[in-house]
């Protein structure tokens, strides 16, 4: 039973942002000097994810990949399951059907719920990130600034303190902590700070992949452009590949390569990110862009 | 040499959801090439589609039916069906684009903005900066905004940035919409001078150009969108 007033059928196929793979594959660069494009595999492929609460949608029928060094924002209001599928994609939810496949860094695929529990939790902590959109549920927020950062450093190994309070004082500086704050706790800094001090935690272990959920969500305008301003940066700088789940359109606009729009759990458009704001075609996508306030 | 850039019977309308679904049919069978070292420019009066043409060749602009074929590292690519990523990569590579207005990032300097470019394939930041500042001297940007990001700066100071960072790359293929809308004569001729030799190295260019003195010094080749406007009928 539709309660809509729309005629659109209730499981529209997704609006593929420009075409299908039909056409011929692209060649690489060819010994002009430029980088390669990158790696022509994606990191992350999910196929058929869905996500059920009971009798509740958290999300149906998901398949995304996420290629090296792409910033793919997932928008949509509350409740369109964006955060349900950040969580599935991400194994911080085992999801009710589908897979997960990433592929490690000695370039197998694996199945990330077929990983073992002690596997999966290196991967974790290593070559992944997680920002999460209140700073407390990322960070240890009665250790010191420095702990913070070097304690994701030794998961990797690192042993000598000189060398892993080196790297995270560098760390700090690089988000725009003041040197001498290495020793604060993150109880006594400010909403923004906590946030950049959650990113340096996360980026310590140089990871391929980082999640992020609402990272501006809460934060004043000003401190906001700063951050994402930041993440812009370190994104380009390192490489990364992010998925960065918002409902913020122009977070979306200023940090993302792609976007997915989600509703109802369905994705129901995917493409360019500027194709998407400046012609988009699925009918809630439309109401969505223009939806946003001028400021 | 090949014809860098197709254009084949692409038509594009826009369907307003919250306007009952009424839809716009903007172009029809559009249809035309370009060729490297020539300057070809989109003419006919406001609203005939001529940004709406350049949006879909740059991938801006989703296309409903019909081609865009770009030469893209040696290979042919068809970008009406391309995915996002290969939109991407022909961005990085092969199509610069000088659009009207800069989308400015906060916190960014105008040397990074119009270097970026450069740096997305691989020039090291500082000759890519170097580069920048060559080009704003020469398009009289005052020294004082280099390192300000240009959120706050005027309209001709903010198109210089533009025209800076489209002109940077040694593309294959450049787009230019309306690149001189709000510079003064002497920053025209600047603009002329440096579309001249983007053409003598082998560059195809595709640009509107409002003023018509300028479209006469610097267009091999009008292209005449009114021919593609939709037909009532349909």
């Amino acid at each position: 039973m539709m309660t809509q007033g729309d005629s659109v059928s209730p499981h529209p196929e997704p609006i593929e942002g420009r075409g299908e793979t039909a056409n011929p594959p692209l060649r690489q660069a060819q010994g002009d000097g430029l980088p390669a494009l990158a790696e022509e595999k994606p990191l992350l492929s999910a196929s058929g994810v869905s996500k059920f609460y009971g009798s509740r949608i958290g999300c149906e029928d998901v398949s995304i990949d996420i290629w090296p060094g792409e910033v793919v924002a997932v928008v949509g209001e509350s409740g369109s399951g964006k955060t349900t599928l950040l969580n599935c994609i991400s194994t911080r939810l085992m999801p009710t059907t589908g897979t997960v496949a990433y592929r490690m860094r000695d370039g197998q695929i694996r199945d990330l719920y077929r990983m073992g529990e002690a596997e999966r939790r290196f991967l974790m902590r290593t070559d992944w990130g997680f920002v999460h959109q209140n700073p407390a549920d990322g960070l240890r927020m009665t250790v010191s600034a420095g702990a913070n950062v070097g304690e994701r450093l030794m998961a990797t190994g690192a042993r000598h303190y000189g060398n892993i309070r080196a790297t995270a004082g560098d760390w700090l500086g690089r988000v725009e902590i003041a040197e001498d704050r290495i020793d604060d706790q993150p109880r006594a800094f400010s909403g923004g700070m906590r946030q950049r001090l959650q990113i340096a935690r996360n980026l310590v272990t140089g990871p391929r992949l980082v999640f992020m959920d609402e990272p501006t969500g809460g934060l004043d305008v000003s401190v906001q452009a700063r951050l994402l301003d930041l993440l812009r940066g370190l994104v380009t700088d390192l490489g990364l590949a992010v998925v960065v789940v918002t409902h913020d359109l122009a977070v979306a606009r200023l940090l993302s390569h792609r976007m997915v729009v989600m509703k109802d759990g369905r994705v129901i458009e995917t493409g360019l990110t500027d194709r998407v704001l400046d012609d988009p075609r699925a009918p809630y996508t439309q109401l969505l862009v223009s939806s946003i306030l001028q400021a | 040499m090949a014809v860098p850039l197709i254009v084949s019977d692409v038509s594009k309308s826009f369907t307003m959801h919250l306007r009952g679904g009424v839809r716009i049919p903007v172009v029809e069978a559009v249809h035309f090439s370009i060729e490297a070292g020539q300057c070809a420019v989109l003419s006919g009066p406001s609203g005939v589609g001529k940004s709406s043409i350049l949006k879909m060749v740059y991938g801006n602009y989703a296309v409903d039916v019909g081609q865009i074929l770009i030469r893209h590292n040696g290979a042919l690519l068809d970008l009406a069906r391309a995915e996002a990523r290969q939109v991407m990569a022909v961005r990085r590579d092969t199509i610069g684009y000088v659009s009207q207005f800069l989308r400015a990032v906060p916190r960014v300097s105008a040397l990074d903005v119009a270097a970026e470019p450069l740096v997305q394939r691989g020039t090291d930041p500082e000759t890519a900066c170097r580069r920048a500042a060559e080009l704003f001297a020469r398009l009289n940007l005052p020294e004082k905004l280099w390192e300000l990001p240009p959120a706050t700066f005027s309209g001709g100071e903010q198109q210089r940035v533009n025209i800076a960072r489209g002109f940077i790359t040694d593309h294959p293929v450049l787009l230019l919409d309306e690149p001189t809308a709000s510079l003064d004569a002497a920053n025209r001729a600047v603009v002329v001078a440096m579309i001249g030799e983007k053409k003598a190295d082998g560059v195809a260019l595709l640009g509107i150009f409002h003023d018509a003195e300028l479209r006469e010094a610097v267009a091999d080749r009008i292209i005449d969108v009114t021919g593609f406007a939709p037909q009532k009928a349909a």
